[in-house]
């Protein structure tokens, strides 16, 4: 019997509050509200909490944890994601994988492990005037997070989807290396994406929540904050909503949160989202603007032999070849990585219908997937998306994909394609409604050149979600200083995904575990009643 | 609804369709179908008839395996729209408006029969032909509906042996 930790801890008495049961209005009072529980906002609130405030973090998806993680996709996407995992940009050419349950995107994410690459600090540092973004000043950040979170060299050999990943990289000189994982005592299931049922994945649901929950925190899930109500410069009051049952409608009762200091920690959707509802000041309108996603394109390939890419560590391979290769603001660079492959994430990204889409799925146990993730944000040909408010006040990401990008597409299906055919490959397939499977190298390259790339015909997901409240010194340029807080608003802060001005070129979760960290903790010592006490 | 930008997009005649199936769907308010959480008898007659062309070659081909495997399609497809947002419902309550208009289903869709007697190579047409519209609405779509359904198929085990995917692993703790 695996425990788990969020059902044992309730049942000692943790603060925890379904807003999808109430039967009234609710009015909670704290030091501090967190609007959002993923990486930014579980470190958050367990930093706070260990300082001594009180905090309430307040969740818009429901808490699940390990006994409600099934392994079935059909179950978890609709629990555990935002639109059952099918999030789409507003011109649907691009699917966002993004979390929607308590833990955000940490609960299912695929582990790995990046720091910032100090190439992408550089150019913080020179564009966009960031002065605390040096190597030097984030090491003990990311050293404290990797610490927490058990963040590591994975010593196991990687499944085959990963290494041919790897080998195909060899053949052809590309370096490429082994992902860390934040995990402890992984059992090499490979169903992360569905919510770790061992608990192995050190995510905010089992670590930093439980944590601050340990220090007293209240959790409220399955509420929404629809806006923040100023006065002056000062924000009064959170107003939020429980969710129906269903998961999908509003429910009827209010929520009002009065604190000393809001954390916004609700996502580069979720964030910008509350702060264009609550009109805020935004002179320059700079919120919702230059979000990016690291728009990704992926390969398949029909290997002669079993590659079972549903077994073992999603995500353990990774090459920067095409990142460190090319100038950071020059044409468009692209991580490698592999995915994992279950019945429906592959059936719906694989093109087609039909006898030729059945024939693909026959051959599951043999594909093998590599995926580019464009690093975008970094040149002006590639301005991000722009975060809206639909008549309802929910959001949607407009996300026009130019010229420069659509080249970058190309390189990297061309890319993908010599990999997998050094690696051994039988036939290799771009995702794309026009590509077809093709024999050899050769093939594939002309194929790959012909491949019309507009809208809706490349298949193009995003699991990464950054920007839109970008953080830096310029008043006219960013949302929020480097502290996090909000530049025309004395108690409001943003401390999640959307701070950084451009895309990572790595996966977030890191980048944004150590940002908060030290921004959080810069908030305890100001907030905290014993002075000196940074968390 | 429509912008004016989309209404100029998609062509005159098709605008027109697409405004009016987007009116009704509004002004109608839509009733679920007995034992269905959210698709309309319209909607579900229309599902049922795309369900068997995108599944071609991964349905089961003997009866009465062939009937469950749709008639689970179907409802999959319903509970999986019911979990989606309400502006995402409505976008898709859109389409069935569109799709369920004999004008919409024969202008747009360019489907003569109506769902119900629609033959497969009818529907297969359809497909192919939002598929590659020049029309980046009718694209999303095709998109749409066929991931709809194809996701409906994959989540449900008894897709799963044909493709050669064992299932996820039961949680015995891994030998020491």
């Amino acid at each position: 019997m695996i425990a788990d930790p969020l059902r044992d801890g309730i049942a000692a008495g943790w603060k925890v509050i379904d807003a999808a049961a109430l039967d009234r209005d609710l009015a909670l009072e704290a030091d501090v509200v967190i609007a959002g529980s993923g990486a930014g906002g579980g470190v958050t609130a367990e930093i706070l909490a260990q300082a001594g405030l009180s905090v309430v973090i307040v969740e818009e998806g429901p808490l699940r944890s390990s006994s409600d993680f099934r392994m079935r996709e059909r179950e978890a996407y609709p629990q555990l994601y935002q639109e059952s995992a099918g999030r789409q940009t507003a011109d649907k050419a691009i699917t966002i994988l993004q979390g929607r349950s308590v833990g955000g995107s940490t609960t299912v994410n695929w582990t790995s492990s990046f720091r910032t690459p100090p190439t992408t600090l550089a150019h913080w540092r020179h564009d966009f005037g960031l002065a605390l973004a040096g190597e030097p000043d984030l090491a003990p950040w990311f050293e404290r997070m990797e610490e927490r979170l058990s963040i590591a060299p994975w010593p196991v050999a990687p499944n085959e989807n990963n290494d041919i990943l790897r080998r195909g990289c060899e053949k052809l000189g590309f370096p490429a290396a082994a992902i860390r994982r934040n995990v402890k005592g992984c059992w090499n299931l490979g169903y992360c994406g569905m919510g770790c049922p061992t608990n192995a994945k050190q995510s905010m649901l089992v670590t930093t929540i439980p944590g601050a929950l340990a220090k007293g925190a209240t959790l409220l899930h399955r509420a929404r904050v629809e806006r923040l109500v100023a006065s002056g410069d000062r924000i009064v009051s959170a107003q939020a909503r429980g969710v129906a049952a269903s998961g999908a409608q509003p429910g009827p009762y209010r929520i009002r949160l009065a604190a000393r200091h809001y954390v916004l920690s609700a996502g580069a959707i979720g964030s910008p989202a509350v702060l264009l509802r609550s009109e805020l000041p935004d002179p320059h309108e700079l919120v919702g603007k230059r979000t990016f996603l690291h728009p990704t394109v992926v390969s398949a390939a029909v290997m002669p032999w079993e590659v079972k890419g549903f077994e073992g560590a999603p995500q353990s391979i990774y090459s920067d070849h095409f990142l460190d290769s090319v100038p950071v603001d020059g044409p468009v660079g692209y991580k490698l990585e592999a995915p994992p492959l279950h019945p429906i994430l592959a059936g719906i990204t694989l093109p087609g219908y039909g006898t030729r889409h059945a024939a693909w799925m026959k051959e599951f146990a043999n594909l093998q997937v590599v995926i580019a993730l464009l690093r975008d944000g970094f040149h002006p040909g590639s301005p991000g998306g722009r975060v809206i408010l639909r008549a309802d006040g929910t959001p949607a990401l407009d996300y026009p994909l130019g010229d420069f990008l659509r080249e970058g597409m190309r390189r990297a299906y061309l890319t993908m394609a010599e990999i997998q055919f050094a690696a051994g490959a039988k036939t290799v397939m771009p995702l794309h409604e026009d590509g077809g499977p093709a024999a050899s190298w050769a093939e594939a390259k002309s194929a790959i050149a012909a491949l019309p790339m507009a809208a809706l015909h490349p298949r193009i997901v995003s699991a990464h979600v950054m920007g839109g409240c970008a953080m830096g010194p310029d008043a006219r340029r960013a949302v929020v200083d480097e502290r996090g807080r909000h530049h025309h608003l004395a108690n409001l802060s943003v401390h999640d995904g959307s701070l950084f001005p451009t895309s990572i070129g790595a996966n977030p979760q890191l980048s944004i575990y150590a940002f908060a960290a030290r921004m959080a903790a810069g908030l305890a010592r100001e907030l905290a009643p014993a002075p000196g006490r940074a968390g | 609804m429509l912008t004016r930008r989309q209404f100029l997009k998609v062509g005159v005649a098709s605008g027109v369709v697409l405004a009016g199936a987007g009116w009704l769907a509004t002004r109608r308010g839509r009733a679920p179908a007995p034992g269905f959480q959210w698709l309309d008898e319209r909607s579900a007659r229309i599902v049922t008839a795309l369900v068997p062309a995108v599944l071609e070659g991964a349905l089961p081909a003997a009866q009465p395996a062939r009937g469950d495997a749709v008639r689970e399609a179907v409802a999959a497809f319903d509970r999986a729209v019911s979990g989606l947002s309400p502006p995402v419902q409505e976008e898709i309550a859109q389409l069935f408006a569109l799709l369920g208009l004999a004008a919409g289903r024969f202008i747009v869709a360019g489907v003569r029969s109506e769902w119900a007697e629609a033959t497969g190579e009818e529907v297969t047409a359809f497909l192919a032909r939002w598929r590659s519209s020049r029309f980046g609405l009718l694209r999303a779509g095709y998109q749409a509906l066929t991931q709809l359904i194809i996701a409906s198929w994959y989540g449900n085990p008894a897709s799963w042996e044909r493709i050669g995917y064992p299932g996820p692993p039961t949680l015995e703790p891994p030998p020491s």
